[in-house]
């Protein structure tokens, strides 16, 4: 399972905790960790990542393993400790006003 | 016994305010989407238990929120708890919160703007400004966004599709952002004639369907705005907001980002009536629900200083529908007073004596619970007030 960390506005949509557990078919990707997200929380479609390009919305980052990975390919395949589950997988709400 | 519930959108959250026919004694409940912008909260006139929320973010997106309990609870429409939010493929059951726009058979955008430039821009989704539910059928509901575009659910809003003919019809390459957006911000439904719907965006006008939303016409003959090339151009009027009553249909009343504007025609045509007002620029007006011709703005200074003149909070009456306005202050602050009224922020009840409400930026929410004479606040420190609706309650 996929560990995802999850920013406050978002876990109060989904109704979860900070983190929400999925499981990921095929390759672990950025795309494939998001879908497998929005299947198990239908009502975060399109919070994340626009309805129709699917790319990443502007004030969101995402990071793994201390990295980066905002503006890498969604096809980006992830580290070994996110696809175990040893390190979550973080979606961050960008520091932009209040 | 008669009561109200007042539905107060916020810059962090949504409240519910509701007291009985006296309107001297509130109950607040909220914030509800702690930490949202609440552009819009609107009741079904067919269920009034039926009520409809835009929640946006510049973070998220747009969300669609709903309850069918009178605001104590809410849920996104096909996202109940208790029920399948999936097909058996995994797949959603709706998408409540998704808003294309109709990009025609071609498959390519319908029409192109004007930026602040002068360029032309695409159309790009933002948020929901303004829900106006059907008026006899509670899963109905129109979606004003921005950028302007008129959307509508027929399912209780887990789907919704653009009325195309709107932006389809022509000027929409001369439509462009005011300062706060490209919003289309008014949904006016018709009592009388359920075919005919008007809508106002800033910065374009004012335009009318006669055929349920398929075509449009742009209906701004008589206004004059001189920040533009054409001060009387067809279209690119910066309309803030229109009003109308209910049996009174062809009658519509107008702030305009300067001058206050009459309709005797249904908006074929239209004529300034400022009159004796100490400033024409402001956001909001309504009309008195049992007085046709009684009508209510807020005067703010101008378009610079966006608070009102002297820092005094007066909501101006006319009751002759225009031109001859009078101060209405008693219970209303009139000193240092700078806070702003934004173009939903004010909604009429229906009772006997009829109730005028308004919210400002300041976090304020006052009622006046006799046609404007005397005022008092219901809530006097919530987050900047977006929008104020309000319910009638039998």
């Amino acid at each position: 399972m996929v560990r995802i960390a999850l920013p406050y506005h978002l876990r109060t949509l989904a109704q979860s905790g900070a983190e929400v557990q999925v499981a990921v078919e095929g390759t672990t990707t950025i795309s494939s960790v998001l879908d497998a997200l929005e299947k198990e929380y239908p009502m975060l479609r399109g919070t994340i990542r626009d309805h129709i390009t699917h790319q990443r919305r502007p004030f969101l980052r995402f990071f793994a393993c201390g990295e980066d990975l905002s503006l890498e390919s969604m096809d980006l395949k992830l580290p070994d400790k996110i696809v175990s589950g040893e390190e979550p997988f973080l979606v961050i709400g960008a520091i932009a006003g209040g | 016994m008669s009561s109200v519930r007042v539905l107060v959108g916020t810059h962090k959250g949504a409240f519910v305010l509701t007291s009985d026919g006296k309107r001297t004694k509130w109950d607040v409940n909220g914030p509800f989407f702690s930490g949202w912008e609440i552009y819009h909260m609107k009741g079904s006139p067919a269920d009034p238990d039926r009520i409809y929320a835009s929640q946006t973010s510049g973070w998220f997106g747009q969300i669609i929120q709903r309850s069918d309990d009178g605001g104590k609870t809410w849920f996104q429409p096909g996202f109940k708890p208790g029920e399948p939010t999936t097909k058996p493929d995994g797949m959603p059951i709706t998408e409540s919160n998704k808003f294309t726009y109709d990009t025609s058979s071609s498959g390519k955008p319908l029409t192109t703007h004007q930026w602040y430039d002068g360029t032309q821009h695409p159309w790009e989704f933002k948020r929901v400004w303004h829900l106006e539910p059907s008026l006899n059928d509670s899963d109905t509901v129109y979606a004003g966004v921005e950028d302007a575009a008129l959307f509508r659910t027929t399912d209780g809003g887990k789907s919704w599709h653009e009325l195309a003919g709107l932006r389809g019809h022509g000027t929409g390459p001369k439509w462009m952002p005011g300062a706060g957006g490209m919003g289309l911000h008014t949904i006016l439904l018709d009592h009388k004639d359920t075919n005919r719907i008007y809508i106002a965006i800033s910065a374009a006008g004012v335009f009318r369907t006669d055929d349920g939303g398929k075509n449009w016409k742009p209906i701004n003959r008589g206004l004059r705005s001189d920040f533009m090339p054409d001060p009387t151009a067809e279209v690119g009027h910066c309309v803030h907001r229109i009003a109308m009553h209910a049996e009174r249909p062809n009658v519509l009343f107008m702030q305009k980002h300067w001058d206050v504007m009459r309709s005797d025609d249904a908006g074929e045509n239209w004529k300034e009536v400022s009159g004796n007002l100490p400033t024409d620029f402001g956001f909001v007006i309504d009309v008195h629900a049992h007085e046709p011709n009684t009508i209510y703005v807020i005067p703010i200074t101008s378009d610079s200083l966006h608070y009102p003149p002297d820092g005094k909070l007066r909501v101006y009456r006319s009751k002759a529908g225009g031109n001859e306005w009078e101060p209405l202050t008693k219970g209303l602050p009139q000193k240092d007073c700078y806070v702003n009224i934004l173009r939903d922020a004010m909604a009429v009840d229906s009772l006997d004596s009829c109730g005028i409400y308004f919210g400002t930026t300041g976090g304020q929410v006052f009622v006046s619970p006799d046609g404007g004479n005397n005022w008092n606040a219901i809530v006097s420190n919530l987050p900047s007030v977006f929008s104020v609706e309000v319910q009638t309650l039998n």
